[in-house]
C-alpha cells in the first residue's frame, strides 16, 4: 500500500459511506474453523463509538464514490462536484485484515458507487470478499452490497462468501423513488431482494439434509429506508418494514434520518437538520414490532398516520388502550407485562421468573429494575393499584411528558438516548 | 463467631464453603487473607486451597443451577465486590437445602443481588471483547493492557484465543498485574517483570512497536473521524455507550494530530 495515497482515499471513502446506517455484526456464528483469522459472534460486537453515538462494529467503506447514477438524495451522484476515490481490491483487503488484527472491527461492510456497470462493481465487491476468505482464512463478519441490476450469478457468489447482504430500498414508495432516481425502480431492487431470500432459504433446507452444505449468507439480509426526504406518513414506513420483515425475511430494516446532502435539488424538502426524533420513534416502533410482538396495526391506526414525536410508541398505546391496563404484575401474561410502559423485555422476564417463588410487591420490583414513574400508572401488584389515582389519558400523557422533560431539560432533541427502555435480553455469553 | 480466611482466589473460596460444611461451623465472615482486617479478635480459621474439595463444591453448585445460570456465582464472584464472599455464602445455603431452584427468586435480595452483580460482570467482559487494542511489537507480538473494572480476562481469553488462532497476542490486566499470553498454541496465565510497557496507558514503548503500526493506528483514526456524522453530534450517548474510563486504551480517541 502507497501510505498517502491510502490515507487519502480511505477519509474519502469513510466520508462517503457514512449515510449507510447498518453497521451490525450479528447473526453469525461462523466458526474460525480454518484456525486462521476471525469467527463471527451472535450477538455482534461494537467496538467503538463516534461522536454522534452511533456503534462503529464493521469497517464501513465504500469501493468507490465515482458513480453512473443521479440519485437526487446521495451526496455521490455524478453530478456533484466532489473529491473522487478508488481503493483497490488488495487496498480494502489489506485494511480490513490490519484492522481486525488489532480488534477495531468486527469485519467489513463493503458498499460502492456504481462504476461503468452493476456487474462490473459486484464484481470487485465479490472479488474483496473472496479473497478475504480464501487468501487470508479470515473467518470474520462479512457485509456485501448487493448492486441492483448485477446478474444474478454474482450476486449468488456475494452470498457464499459474506454473512450478510442488502439492497437498499431507500425511498418508501415507488412514485417517490422515481422522482428523485428517474433511473431506478422497485423492480430492480426486489429482484435482487427476492433472490436472495431465496437462496437463503434453500441453503438453509440444504443445511438440514446435510451439514457440510454451503452456507449463503447466514446472517441474512437487510435493508435501509430514507426517512423524511419524501412525504411518506410513519404508517406507510411501518406497514413496509413489518411487509418485508414478513414476506422478505428481513434480518432488520434500517431507517436513516434524511441529512441534506444536496439543498440545491429543488426535489428534495430544504430543512438543514436531520429529522432524528422522528426516527428514533420508527426505530422504537421497530423494536416493538421484533421484541415485544407489537403488530404494526397496533402502533399506528388509520386515523393516526404519524406517530406521536412527545411520547414513546408503547406508551402511545397505553394511553390509546387504557382499558387494557391495569395489568396485575402477579398474574397476567408475559405479552401484558411486556406492554407495561417503564418494563423492557429483561424486567417482564425477571418479573416472570420471580413471582413464581413468591408474590412481588412494588418494592420488588424497584429493585428488579422497573422505573416506576412511569410503570406505576399502568399495573397492580399484591391486589393493589400502584397509582392511587385514576387518570385521564391526556392528563397523564401531559403528566409524564412534564417529568421527562424536566428530567432532560438541557437536551436538545439530538441528544435522544436511543431505547432507553427499549433493549433486548442480554445476549449469552460465550 | 469464626471467620474463614482464605487466599483469594475462586478456587480457596470454594475450599472454605467446603471447610463450613465440613466442620459444621459456620462463618460470620469469609474474607481474603490479603484484605483489609475487618475483625481483629475475632477467631479465624485459615483455609489452603483444595482442587478436590473445591471441585466437589463446584459440582454441587452445578446439580443445583440451571444450565443458563451454572457459572452465576462464579462470575458474581469475579466481581471482588466488598462482602461478596457472605452474599455467595447465604445463597449457597439456601440453595444446597431448597428443594427447588432458588436462582430466579429475585424478591430475594441475595440472589437479585448476585444476579446483578454477576450481569454487571458480564458486562464488563463484553467490554473486553469490545474494547481490547492490539499493538504490533517488532517481536510480532499483539499486545493490549488495560484496566478491567472487574476480574474479567479469565472469562474473554478463550474469544480471543478463537478469534486470533494464528495471531501471537497478550492480553494483559495492568491493574491485577497478570495477563494471558497465547503463542498460537496454548493460552498460558502469565505475570510480566520487565515491562516495555506504560502500566497507566497500556501503550508499548516506541522503540518496541512494529514498523506500520503507527501507521495503522493513524489509518483508524482517520477513519473514525470520516464516519462521524457531524450534523447527528450526540457526545452523551457516545459516552454513554463508550465510557471515558477506556478512552485511554483506544488510539481513535486520543486527540489527532
Ligand atoms: S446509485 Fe447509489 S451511489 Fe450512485 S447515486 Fe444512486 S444512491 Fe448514490
Amino acid at each position: 500500500m502507497k501510505n498517502e495515497d491510502v490515507q487519502f482515499k480511505l477519509s474519502v471513502l469513510a466520508d462517503a459511506a457514512k449515510y449507510d446506517v447498518s453497521c451490525a455484526s450479528s447473526g453469525s456464528s461462523r466458526k474460525n474453523a480454518t484456525k486462521g483469522i476471525g469467527n463471527g459472534v451472535a450477538c455482534g460486537i461494537c467496538h467503538s463509538f463516534t461522536e454522534d453515538g452511533r456503534c462503529v462494529s464493521l469497517f464501513k467503506i465504500l469501493m468507490t464514490n465515482h458513480c453512473i447514477y443521479d440519485c437526487a438524495y446521495c451526496i455521490n451522484r455524478r453530478t456533484n462536484d466532489r473529491q473522487r476515490a478508488t481503493l483497490t481490491v488488495e487496498e480494502i483487503v489489506d485494511l480490513t485484515i490490519g484492522f481486525y488484527r488489532r480488534n477495531y472491527i468486527e469485519g467489513l461492510f463493503l458498499s460502492s458507487g456504481v462504476i461503468k456497470s452493476p456487474d462490473f462493481t459486484m464484481e470487485r465487491i465479490v472479488q474483496v470478499a473472496k479473497k478475504l476468505r480464501l487468501e487470508e482464512n479470515y473467518n470474520g463478519y462479512i457485509h456485501l452490497k448487493a448492486i441492483p441490476g448485477a446478474s444474478q450469478e454474482l450476486i449468488h457468489e456475494a452470498g457464499l462468501w459474506a454473512d450478510r447482504l442488502s439492497v437498499n430500498i431507500e425511498i418508501p414508495t415507488e412514485m417517490h423513488l422515481k422522482r428523485l432516481a428517474p433511473e431506478k425502480d422497485y423492480k430492480g431492487i426486489l429482484l435482487p431482494m427476492n433472490q436472495i431470500k431465496n437462496a437463503i432459504l434453500i441453503s438453509k433446507e440444504e443445511q438440514k439434509k446435510y451439514r457440510k452444505a454451503p452456507r449463503f449468507a447466514p446472517a441474512g439480509q437487510s435493508t435501509q429506508l430514507i426517512i423524511g426526504a419524501t412525504p411518506e406518513t410513519d404508517r406507510q414506513i411501518i406497514l413496509l418494514s413489518s411487509g418485508l420483515y414478513k414476506t422478505q425475511n428481513l434480518k432488520r430494516v434500517y431507517f436513516s434520518g434524511y441529512l441534506p446532502v444536496n439543498l440545491y435539488d429543488q426535489r428534495l424538502p430544504a430543512f438543514n437538520r436531520p429529522p432524528l426524533v422522528r426516527e428514533n420513534r420508527l426505530y422504537q416502533s421497530d423494536w416493538l414490532m421484533r421484541f415485544y410482538k407489537y403488530k404494526a396495526e397496533e402502533i399506528l391506526s388509520e386515523d393516526q398516520p404519524f406517530l406521536d414525536l412527545d411520547i414513546d410508541p408503547k406508551l402511545g398505546f397505553a394511553l390509546r388502550n387504557m382499558q387494557q391496563f391495569p395489568v396485575d404484575i402477579n398474574r397476567a401474561d408475559y405479552e401484558m407485562i411486556l406492554r407495561v410502559p417503564g418494563i423492557g423485555v429483561q424486567s417482564a422476564q425477571k418479573i416472570v421468573m420471580a413471582r413464581r417463588h413468591r408474590k412481588l410487591n412494588s418494592l420488588h420490583l424497584q429493585k428488579i429494575g422497573i422505573v416506576m414513574k412511569r410503570a406505576k400508572y399502568f399495573i397492580t401488584c399484591n391486589e393493589l393499584p400502584a397509582s392511587t389515582t385514576d387518570w385521564a389519558p391526556e392528563r397523564l400523557k401531559r403528566k409524564l411528558i412534564a417529568e421527562s422533560v424536566s428530567k432532560n431539560k438541557k437536551l436538545s432533541d439530538t441528544q435522544l438516548s436511543f431505547f432507553t427502555d427499549y433493549k433486548p435480553a442480554l445476549p449469552p455469553m460465550h | 463467631m469464626i471467620i474463614y480466611t482464605y487466599d483469594g482466589t475462586f478456587e480457596g473460596f470454594l475450599t472454605c464453603i467446603f471447610e463450613t460444611y465440613n466442620r459444621k461451623n459456620f462463618p460470620v465472615d469469609i474474607c481474603s487473607r490479603t484484605g483489609e482486617q475487618k475483625h481483629l479478635f475475632a477467631q479465624k480459621f485459615d483455609v489452603q486451597s483444595d482442587a478436590a474439595k473445591a471441585d466437589r463444591v463446584w459440582k454441587g453448585i452445578q446439580n443445583k443451577l440451571t444450565e443458563r445460570n451454572n457459572q452465576l456465582v462464579f462470575y458474581a464472584f469475579l466481581s471482588e465486590e466488598n462482602g461478596i464472599e457472605m452474599k455467595i455464602y447465604r445463597f449457597l445455603r439456601r440453595l444446597f437445602s431448597e428443594h427447588f431452584s432458588i436462582e430466579t427468586d429475585f424478591g430475594d435480595a441475595d440472589v437479585l443481588y448476585l444476579t446483578q452483580t454477576s450481569q454487571k460482570v458480564k458486562k464488563e467482559a463484553m467490554r473486553m471483547l469490545q474494547f481490547v487494542r492490539f499493538q504490533h511489537t517488532k517481536e510480532g507480538l499483539w499486545f493490549c493492557g488495560i484496566e478491567p473494572r472487574y476480574d474479567v480476562l479469565p472469562l474473554v481469553s478463550t474469544h480471543f484465543q478463537k478469534r486470533f488462532a494464528d495471531q501471537k497476542w497478550l492480553l494483559y490486566d495492568l491493574k491485577r498485574n497478570y495477563g494471558f499470553l497465547f503463542d498460537k498454541v496454548k493460552l498460558e496465565e502469565v505475570v510480566i517483570s520487565s515491562k516495555e510497557f506504560s502500566t497507566i496507558t497500556g501503550q508499548v514503548n516506541e522503540n518496541v512497536l512494529q514498523e506500520g503500526e503507527e501507521f495503522y493506528q493513524k489509518l483508524w483514526k482517520s477513519y473514525f473521524k470520516h464516519i462521524n456524522i457531524q450534523e447527528r453530534k450526540n457526545l452523551k450517548l457516545q459516552r454513554q455507550h463508550m465510557p471515558r474510563r477506556f478512552w485511554k486504551y483506544l488510539p481513535e480517541m486520543l486527540i489527532l494530530n
